[in-house]
């Protein structure tokens, strides 16, 4: 990993990142990545992925009314709240 | 109740709480004075629930003097990672980001412990969102190893392996990811089980890596371990992934003995181990036949595949995970000029290097390009994990091997390098993308006088023989060393 690749992927992750710690984080990820490369030696053709241990599939249960989380309890740990909704900075580039 | 009542097993607590012969308000007490005593030198916990403790020990106590039964975990104190979500509880996951936040709901494990007349007496310690070997890396500083103050005590559920070893709780949770039990149990000398995947609610856990997170016991011997897990286990809606079958209860058949048990002891979990710990392995394995069991020796080359597949499938699940500390609904913001600057400030600010470079690597495994060699590729590797797990258990009942490649080693020894730290989880991941069941078990001690722990390793559901095989070990088990008093602490012996 490079550290353009680093800071591309700092950018997909939405993590700022300083100078000094591409630098850091660049040698580190490509150490680890050099060591999980050994799964390519690994004959995987005609094997089928394992995306989970246990298969499970269409867990249903019955579509009933019921209980969710109060809504004051949950926006009392929001970092900015108006008029009963989430408060964030604009997603624009103007105000509206 | 003096400080030695600390060293009482959960079995004893609530059988007396619930005879009325001790008051679960005395345990209580106890055991928040031991913490009180201790912890500034272990840093186990990062929240001590001393209030609402005792709150709940005076109502347990009521219940019992009015002829009503509390539940088989009557009084005992349990201490809990702090990643399991308590309502109205500090849940940091040893995080900055979380600093603060209390959630609006409770873990079914917390609520399953609670009905069963547990007291749940505080947070521990773990390395942060899970992401460690050490307890290091969690933002409230380094749990320390009760048997060596310099030491780790593994992780990432340090905190929790560190409580039960020093006698500040007879039982904890952890949640167990790619060892984050079995490898701090081993290190601190104390009994966990990773359940197998599905089994115990992850509803109210945060998620690290959804199709490997487990949540199991930590105990100072194998029947509070079953204990805690016959409580724990079982089918909740709340979780997509739990297993709707009938489970049996592990605690009634654990004196069913080993006789005729098949045992493979794995090759690839002793073999370039350090020579003190496979010795204890090979010791374990004279004690099974001994007792009557069939031993083997057996290879699964393939599970050498297992850390690098998992340091591919874990971290891409976890980018994945944590794109949900964003600023906008809980936790950490730091404010900037849009949102997508606010994101990645307050991100910035609140995760750690060890989150960072885990987020990263997986961001990287899922991008587009790499997706197939590494992501794609690791869960293929799965498959075939999965399968030569499948071939060695036809011959086979459970397996046996190490738990970690080392005794603890010294704070500081890896932190420089994430490599060597992830290393440490060779023994213990293969099992987590099985979704299998395995637990670590306190045999005899390594060089320095250190705990070693022995690993035995089943199938899915294969709790009952993993049980029994442990039983048989713990029995024959040389002594593990009650723990060092920290040095300034003022409640020497604790056990």
């Amino acid at each position: 990993m490079t550290r353009e690749d680093a800071a591309y992927v700092a950018r997909l992750a939405r993590i700022d990142l300083t100078a000094d710690e591409l630098d850091l984080y660049a040698g580190q990820l490509a150490a680890v990545l050099d060591h999980a490369a050994q799964v390519a030696a690994v004959d995987t053709s005609g094997v089928a992925p394992t995306a989970h241990p246990i298969p499970l599939s269409n867990v249903l249960r019955p579509d009933e009314p019921r209980g969710s989380l109060d809504r004051g309890e949950v926006l009392a740990q929001a970092p900015a709240v108006e008029d009963g909704r989430f408060r964030v900075p604009r997603i624009m580039g103007e105000a509206p | 109740m003096s400080l030695s009542g600390v060293s009482a097993t959960a079995l004893s607590l609530a059988t007396d709480v619930r005879s009325g012969t001790i008051k679960a308000t005395e345990v209580i007490d106890a055991h928040l004075a031991a913490i009180a005593a201790l912890d500034g030198e272990l840093n186990a916990f990062v929240h001590v629930l001393d209030g609402a403790a005792r709150e709940a020990a005076v109502a347990v106590d009521r219940r019992v003097e009015a002829g009503e039964d509390p539940g088989p975990l009557a009084g005992v104190p349990v201490a809990v990672k702090d990643n399991l979500c308590l309502r109205g509880a500090p849940t940091t996951c040893g995080s900055r980001i979380l600093e603060g936040w209390s959630p609006p709901y409770s873990a079914t494990v917390l609520e399953r412990l609670v009905d069963a007349g547990a007291i749940l007496v505080g947070k521990t310690n773990m390395d942060e969102f899970a992401m460690g070997s050490s307890t290091e890396t969690s933002v409230y500083g380094p749990t320390r190893n009760p048997h060596d103050l310099s030491r780790v005590p593994g992780g990432s559920s340090g905190g929790s392996a560190a409580a039960v070893a020093a006698g500040l709780a007879p039982l904890a949770l952890g949640s167990d990811t790619g060892g984050s039990i079995r490898q701090p149990a081993a290190f601190c000398g104390v009994v966990g089980v990773k359940p197998t995947y599905g089994t115990v609610s992850r509803f109210g856990l945060v998620a690290f890596a959804s199709s490997l997170d487990q949540i199991g016991p930590f105990a100072r011997n194998v029947a509070d371990a079953a204990l805690l897990f016959d409580v724990i286990a079982g089918h909740d809606p709340l979780d997509s992934t739990s297993l709707d079958r009938p489970l049996v209860q592990v605690g009634p058949c654990l004196a069913d003995g080993v006789a005729g048990m098949r045992v493979g002891v794995l090759a690839e979990l002793v073999d370039g181990v350090d020579a003190d710990v496979a010795a204890r392995v090979h010791e374990a394995a004279e004690a099974l036949a001994a007792a009557g069991a069939i031993v083997e020796e057996l290879s699964v080359p393939e599970v050498r595949y297992g850390l690098p597949a998992y340091y591919l499938i874990a971290p891409a699940e976890a980018s994945s995970n944590l794109s949900r500390y964003d600023g906008v609904r809980y936790g950490l913001r730091v404010e900037a000029s849009d949102v997508a600057a606010m994101n990645s400030a307050t991100r910035a600010a609140g995760f750690g290097p060890e989150v960072k470079r885990r987020i990263m690597l997986g961001t990287y495994a899922l991008s587009a390009g790499y997706y197939e060699a590494y992501y794609g590729q690791a869960m293929k590797v799965r498959t075939v994990i999965v399968d030569a797990f499948a071939a060695a258990y036809r011959g086979v009942d459970v397996l046996l091997g190490a738990t970690t490649p080392t005794t603890a080693f010294p704070i500081g020894a890896k932190t420089g390098d994430p490599l060597s730290m992830y290393l440490s989880d060779v023994c213990t991941i293969p099992t987590n993308l099985a979704g299998h069941a395995a637990m670590s078990v306190p045999f005899g001690t390594g060089a320095g006088g250190l705990p070693v722990g022995v690993q035995v390793l089943a199938p899915a559901l294969g709790e009952l023989q993993m049980f029994r095989v442990a039983s048989v070990l713990e029995a024959a088990a040389p002594p593990t060393p009650a723990p060092s008093p920290p040095p300034q602490g003022s409640g020497g012996g604790v056990r």
